[in-house]
Formats: structure tokens, C-alpha cells, sequence
């Protein structure tokens, strides 16, 4: 399936990428990012388990579990600092 | 027994009971507003405190209280070296809009309230520039107070906002503090940023 992949604030910046199309067969959140963690480099450092990092699925918080679906949007981002 | 009942304007339906024997208004559920993008506003503009509470109150004679609060940019953030010369606010477009649109309808489900407004600015800004607002409007003073607190706890760890900071020595971006779950907790959510 196709998801559409958006990152934002420190891992946007780390990465030098805001969004990317991309196609996978990755049925949760988890899965994912277990998929984007073996691209190694910038991904691997930035997506690392040990990081504090927030998903959204189709704009709602979620945690790994979450399941995908086809165009899906899903977004990983650092632990927020709004206010 | 009902000894008043009012009919709101479409957006609102307010039922109110009136103790008759007491002669002490109670509520029995109090208004609850559709959704809708004005309670919200992400921008770059500042915002005029005396002109957003005006519009929130609005001829509304049910109000008795109005609460707000406004963050402001600090100019020094303990933990970095150096003053901070600038403050750039991210955020995710649309996502923030849902996110807080949620948390102004939990603010309503949770307090008798009549209005509530919350504006966050976003871009470049300095130091003293107005970052946020959150205002709400109720009878009493007690739900003012709370729902405003309310929503900041909630805005402060889940409303997808970052903050990066400009010093002499470079950018660096703000952490989350636990200090600000453990405020959203009070309220019973357990919802983990930091």
C-alpha cells in the first residue's frame, strides 16, 4: 500500500525531508518504523527506539500498534513544546 | 422543577435549572457548542487580549466569569547558554486545528462553560511577543478557572507544536518537560509526551 510519510521539527530538520510518498506492506505503526530504522544513516540515528518520538496516524496521536491502511497519513515528529 | 428554561441561539442549547426554594441557581447541563473554526485560530498576527475577550463575551448576559491566560516568549530559557534572540514555532497544519478543536470540545464535556477561544501563534517570534491565548467564558468563576488551566495542560503536551530557540551560540530545539504530563494528569488523562 501507499502511505504518505510527514516529519516535522528536529527529525525534519535531521532528515533534510518534510514528506515522501511511500510504498510499503508494513501493517502497524511499528512495522514501519522498523522499516524506515533499516534505511541506516539519518533514519536509523532520528527513529532510534531509544528516542522519544510521536506518531500521528491521519493527524490522531497513536502509539506502534496502530494499524495502516492504504494512504494512510503518518507523520513522526519529537515529543511537542507548544504553548 | 424547572423554573427557567432558555432556548439558544442554533450553535448552543442551554438548559439551566433554577432552585426555587434555595433562590441558588444550579446547573444541570450547560451549554455545548458544534464545533466550529473559530474557536480556534493558528496564525503568525498577534492577538488584542481586550478585543478576543470582547468578541467571546459578545452581549452574552448568561456570563458571569471570564477566564484567560497569554504565554509569552521568555527571553532566556534556563538550561541554554546565552540569551535567546529568537523563538520559531513549528507546527503540523491541520492536525493542530483537529488536535485543539478536540481539546476545546473535552473543555466543554468537562466545565459548564460558554465560550472558549484559543489562539497560537506560530513563525518567527522574540522575546515578550505573545505566543498563546486561551480564554474562556462561564457563569461562575470556578469553571473559568478550571477550563482555562484545563486547556493549557492539554495544549502544552499534545497539540503538535515545536519550539526552537535562536541563541548567539546557534538553534536549538526545546524539550518536552515531564512537569508538563504530570499537569495533564491532574486532570486524569494520562497521555505521555515528554
Amino acid at each position: 500500500m501507499k502511505l504518505s510519510i510527514r516529519y516535522f521539527a528536529s527529525i525534519r530538520e535531521g532528515l533534510g525531508l518534510g514528506q515522501e510518498s511511500m510504498q510499503t506492506e508494513a501493517a502497524t505503526v511499528g512495522a514501519l518504523r522498523d522499516e524506515l530504522l533499516a534505511r541506516g544513516g539519518a533514519y536509523a540515528e532520528l527513529l532510534a527506539r531509544g528516542r522519544a518520538v510521536r506518531v500521528a496516524v491521519d493527524q490522531q496521536m497513536q502509539d506502534e500498534s496502530a494499524a495502516l491502511h492504504e494512504g494512510a497519513e503518518v507523520a513522526f515528529f519529537p515529543p511537542v513544546t507548544g504553548g | 422543577m424547572f423554573a427557567f428554561f432558555a432556548q439558544q441561539p442554533a450553535t448552543e442549547v442551554a438548559v439551566r435549572a433554577v432552585g426555587a426554594n434555595m433562590g441558588r441557581e444550579c446547573s444541570l447541563r450547560e451549554n455545548r457548542r458544534m464545533p466550529s473554526t473559530a474557536r480556534v485560530s493558528i496564525q503568525t498576527e498577534d492577538f488584542d487580549l481586550g478585543a478576543e475577550i470582547a468578541a467571546l463575551r459578545a452581549q452574552d448576559a448568561r456570563v458571569g466569569a471570564v477566564c484567560s491566560f497569554v504565554g509569552t516568549v521568555r527571553d532566556h530559557h534556563p538550561d541554554v547558554a546565552g540569551q535567546v534572540t529568537a523563538l520559531e514555532l513549528e507546527h503540523y497544519p491541520g492536525m493542530t486545528e483537529r488536535a485543539i478543536e478536540a481539546m476545546v470540545d473535552e473543555a466543554f464535556a468537562r466545565f459548564p462553560l460558554y465560550g472558549a477561544r484559543v489562539v497560537h501563534r506560530v513563525g518567527p517570534l522574540a522575546p515578550t511577543d505573545q505566543i498563546v491565548l486561551v480564554a474562556v467564558t462561564s457563569a461562575h468563576r470556578g469553571a473559568s478557572f478550571q477550563a482555562c488551566e484545563f486547556l493549557m495542560d492539554y495544549l502544552k503536551t499534545q497539540a503538535p507544536f515545536w519550539k526552537k530557540e535562536q541563541t548567539p551560540e546557534g538553534g536549538r530545539w526545546v524539550d518536552a518537560r515531564v512537569s508538563d504530563d504530570a499537569a495533564l494528569a491532574r486532570w486524569g488523562i494520562a497521555a505521555r509526551n515528554a
